[in-house]
């Protein structure tokens, strides 16, 4: 008696197992998590960058050359996938127009040939590296073109004083996810070199979620109702800098632009 | 030499021309991945042309009236190096084992390729192509005469692309060479001239791979059953405003053949006119230990009324495969421009000079 | 800095506070007379030595808005001998200084082209200071002065000279102009971090293993790792050098050193190294130190001493190059001035 008993409640145990088990099998992989920063939130802390050509050309493109005739191969453009959700930009009409514009005249418009400061999301995927310094009240993204920095805030947070090129950032945790709240822009940046661009309306929420060790997702909802009929997203992830002693370096580009801006005010030598 | 050369031909073609003979069923080896082992390294050199000679009606030659074609063609090939002709000063092809005689020839005794239409010519063109290539034949007109400019040359001479990779793949007169390489959800294929490749994402649903050990039993007609999930993700699609020279392609395996699909093409490249609207589609099936089966079909309803098919055969040859740095050596297109303008400054001066005299 | 001294310190700063406040507001022209002036103070000399909180992952907390705005010169002015100042002779001080610092706008003098710095509170009377009774901000030497210039410093500051003399105008070309007008760096980055003429602001944010220093102007970060990574290559050289730091007890010491050279600090060369030590002394008050080593330029060493006194945050956007309309504004000028005068003697020799 006691011998089938067993029997039937080791058989349980097992079938018990078993299902739970296919259960496992089957069921969702959980989501990342990340290691607790040391007040408890997620870490999001690191040198971060993005890599693909999205600072081109946020919409999908095929490879062009480039624009200056000297760098050839070198500065000619290579293809993307695009980054914006949906392929193409919702532009109004009359914004198309003058992006195409921009587009053509892209040498003498582009903020970012000037070294001037790159803006909202742009800063995220140029071809540089940023680091986000993460405390409890503010979280700083510091990014290495030009010395660009966001100061995201997490507390005593207060609508945008003024009008600035890198926006005014309220931050905020929604459970693995940081999501930062920006506006209070001036419409004097542009989203990539191709002359996709955006007025003093522009509104974007960002969303950092750890996906791995070494990774972050990275969404960007942009919302600019003078120049866009809707909003739209761009998605991207973020790759970890984990050389040993990664660190934000100088691209202090003024110095590299004077010449550019200035050049022709320069006291030509007298006759 | 050519004699020789035709001669060695001969011993050769007889030997090799039975390929469409029946063989034992051939049970392709597996990747260990479980996709049909396609890897190594294939010529597709022929004679065969694309589109049936004017005077020839059937679809395949005798095996004496196919070696009499090749011949003809070798011989045409080889006059180029006679002493005294316009040709003379490009150097001897067969010198450099370039010519398609000295080649692993992947022959067959078709009279086309063309396989469908049945006549083995390509379909007539639309409307809308004849506007087309009435087109282009003014933008040609305007880059002016072939030694202008850089752009005013031929592709191939401009070391951009050649007629090799495609797709479709096509014989491109000497190192007409291919190296495939297998890996779990891409097959590549690296064409000699210049250095192309494809890498071609494969759908994951059409094959299993085996979890850490080989499979039993899949014989020449299993295709496994599909994974609980697919990696395809988007990687198979790329959005319209993408276009490449060599299109951007995807592939998917029927049973044991590779069927890939191109779309996405920039229409620089005309594929006998084709536009920027192609969609090509390929099946590569290996027959035997030597031989790979390459049918096309080209579908472009801007340019012909209707879808067109060819057969083609890609046969071992040796590996490897070397480096074809066109680009990097194009000494040609730098001097022949030199030359010309050499030329427009000689012809200006000469009536000055004879006036001087 | 030892415990005695820094209740010395104290005392005198609490001893001035209260009355600068009064003083200078009654120095300032009447529109100006409610200026924000929020002297800071360190704690009375009674309390206990003062324990900093803590960051969440164990750093001295060090996070917050401060300011290092001061009247006092980093060298002891002539016929001073003596380091501090008695309360009323540091608001006499105080109040001179202001009045100079006012003086710019009066109407009719060469600067009066400027626009008014006091209408737009940029002056120091009207920002929060980090007062001190200090007749100047060096320590050592105790003359309050820096060490003379040794041979080398002397020769590379006269080859300096020739090269700006060689240059041309400093209206010739944007690289003759001052590196602060042409947006690249201010004096307020450092290091070491001097006081600027206005917007004098920090911001201090500390996650593990960084500490981060935001300086207003021009929004230049400083982020420096605490995990003793070694020092970069010598090649690598950037206008705030690369910084190490660590913590020693309460203090944090920072190194510098890889600095370009093309923004000498008081004519150092570009392997001068730079040792700040930072301890927070009150709620509202870090006691800011720095050392400068540079051979080539000095035989010996000198230190300074500098407090950063808490302030209101936040700290906004400076886009000074985006909008830097003063040098394209100044260079068009001197290049129409010199076409006009190239005309009228034109004119005088027809």
């Amino acid at each position: 008696m006691r011998n089938r008993f067993f029997i039937r409640v080791t058989l349980a145990a097992i079938t018990a197992c078993l299902a739970l088990a296919v259960a496992l099998v089957n069921a969702q992989a959980p989501a990342y998590r990340a290691p607790r920063a040391p007040d408890g939130k997620p870490n999001l802390s690191g040198i971060w960058q993005a890599i693909n050509t999205a600072n081109y050309d946020i919409e999908p493109h095929s490879a062009a050359p480039s624009p200056v005739l000297e760098l050839g191969a070198s500065g000619a453009i290579p293809a993307g996938l695009g980054v914006v959700e949906g392929g193409a930009l919702p532009y109004r009409p009359e914004a198309l127009t003058k992006r195409n514009e921009n587009r053509a005249n892209r040498l003498k418009l582009d903020p970012e040939v000037k070294c001037y400061l790159p803006g909202v999301p742009r800063a995220v995927y140029q071809s540089f590296p940023f680091q986000i310094i993460q405390s409890q009240k503010h979280i700083m993204m510091i990014h290495e073109y030009a010395g660009a920095v966001r100061t995201v805030y997490m507390a005593d947070q207060v609508e945008a004083p003024a009008d600035s090129w890198m926006g005014w950032s309220n931050g905020r945790w929604e459970g693995e996810t940081l999501v930062v709240d920006t506006k209070g822009f001036n419409d004097l940046s542009w989203f990539d070199r191709s002359g996709n661009f955006h007025s003093d309306a522009l509104h974007v929420v960002e969303r950092f979620t750890a996906r791995s060790a070494d990774t972050l997702n990275y969404e960007a909802t942009i919302e600019d109702p003078k120049v866009f009929t809707r909003p739209f997203k761009i998605t991207m992830p973020l790759y970890r800098r984990v050389e040993p002693n990664a660190q934000i370096l100088e691209f202090r580009c003024v110095e590299f632009v004077e010449d550019l801006l200035y050049g022709h005010l320069r006291k030509q030598p007298s006759q | 030499m050519i004699a020789r050369l035709i001669g060695t031909l001969v011993i050769a073609g007889i030997a090799s021309i039975a390929v469409s003979a029946q063989a034992p069923a051939y049970k392709t080896p597996r990747t260990p991945d479980g996709q049909p082992d396609l890897q190594g390294f294939w010529s597709n050199a022929t004679y065969t042309p694309l589109e049936r000679p004017d005077n020839v009606t059937k679809e395949f030659y005798t095996p004496e009236e196919a070696l009499a074609a090749e011949k003809a063609a070798a011989a045409r090939e080889n006059a180029q190096t006679d002493p005294g002709t316009v040709a003379d000063v490009h150097y001897d092809f067969t010198q450099f084992g370039l010519d398609r005689s000295q080649a692993t020839l992947a022959r067959s005794r078709r009279t086309s390729l063309i396989v469908d239409p049945k006549n083995g010519k390509l379909p007539p063109i639309t409307e809308e192509g004849k506007k087309i290539l009435a087109a282009r034949a003014e933008e040609a007109k305007k880059l002016g005469g072939r030694w202008d400019s850089a752009q005013s040359n031929q592709l191939d001479d401009r070391c951009i692309i050649m007629a090799g990779p495609g797709p479709p793949m096509m014989d491109a007169a000497y190192n007409s060479n291919y190296q495939i390489v297998q890996a779990p959800g891409y097959v590549m294929i690296l064409t000699e001239m210049i250095h192309d490749v494809r890498v071609i994402p494969l759908d994951p649903s059409t094959f299993r791979e085996p979890q850490g050990r080989p499979e039993q039993g899949r014989g020449t007609t299993g295709s496994g059953s599909p994974r609980a999930e697919s990696r395809s993700d988007g990687r198979l699609n790329a959005p319209t405003q993408v276009r490449q020279w060599m299109g951007v392609s995807r592939g998917r395996w029927e049973g044991d053949t590779l069927v890939i699909e191109t779309t996405n093409f920039n229409g620089k490249n005309p594929f006998r006119g084709s536009t920027e609207n192609m969609k090509v589609v390929e099946r590569l099936r290996r027959v035997s230990e030597d031989v790979i089966e390459y049918n096309f079909t080209v579908e472009d309803k801007s340019m012909w009324e209707r879808p067109w098919s060819a057969e083609a055969l890609m046969r071992k040859t040796n590996g490897p495969l070397f480096e074809h740095a066109c680009h990097e050596g194009n000494y040609g297109l730098y001097n022949t421009l030199v030359g010309a303008r050499l030329e427009e400054k000689h012809a200006a001066e000469a009536p000055t000079k004879k006036d001087s005299k | 800095m030892n415990r005695r001294s820094l209740v010395s310190f104290g005392v005198l700063v609490l001893g001035v506070a209260v009355l600068l406040t009064a003083t200078i507001a009654a120095q300032v022209p009447a529109p100006l007379a409610k200026p924000k002036a929020a002297v800071k103070a360190a704690p009375p000399p009674t309390s206990k030595p003062y324990t900093p909180p803590k960051t969440p992952d164990g750093q001295p907390d060090l996070q917050g808005f401060w300011t290092n705005s001061t009247y006092v010169p980093l060298e002891r002015p002539q016929g001073v001998t003596k380091e501090f100042y008695t309360p009323p002779e540091a608001e006499a001080a105080m109040k001179a200084a202001a009045a100079r610092e006012a003086e710019q706008t009066e109407p009719g003098t060469t600067a009066d082209v400027h626009y008014d710095f006091s209408q737009f509170g940029l002056d120091r009377s009207q920002s929060t200071i980090a007062a001190s009774l200090r007749t100047s901000l060096i320590v050592d030497p105790p003359d309050g002065k820096m060490p003379p210039v040794n041979a080398k410093g002397q020769k590379r500051a006269g080859e300096r000279a020739a090269a700006r003399k060689a240059a041309g105008g400093q209206y010739d070309s944007v690289q003759n102009m001052p590196i602060g007008s042409r947006c690249i760096i201010m004096g307020g980055a450092g290091p070491p971090m001097m006081n600027a003429g206005y917007n004098a602001n920090y911001q201090i944010v500390q996650s593990p293993g960084y500490v981060m220093i935001l300086t207003e102007m021009i929004h230049d970060v400083r982020i420096i790792p605490l995990d003793n990574r070694p020092q970069a290559a010598q090649e690598l050289r950037q206008w705030v050098g690369l910084s190490r730091g660590r913590w020693e007890g309460n203090t944090l010491v920072v190194e510098t050193t890889n600095f370009n050279g093309k923004n000498a600090f008081r004519g150092a060369s570009e392997n001068i190294k730079v040792t700040e030590r930072f301890t927070r002394i009150s709620d509202d008050m870090i006691d800011y130190k720095f050392t400068v080593e540079d051979p080539e330029t000095w035989d010996r060493t000198w230190t300074a001493e500098a407090p950063l006194a808490k302030t209101d945050g936040p700290i906004f956007e400076f886009a000074c190059h985006e909008t830097n309309y003063g040098i394209s504004n100044i260079l068009a000028g001197a290049r129409a001035e010199e076409k006009q005068k190239a005309e009228q003697a034109k004119k005088g020799s027809n």
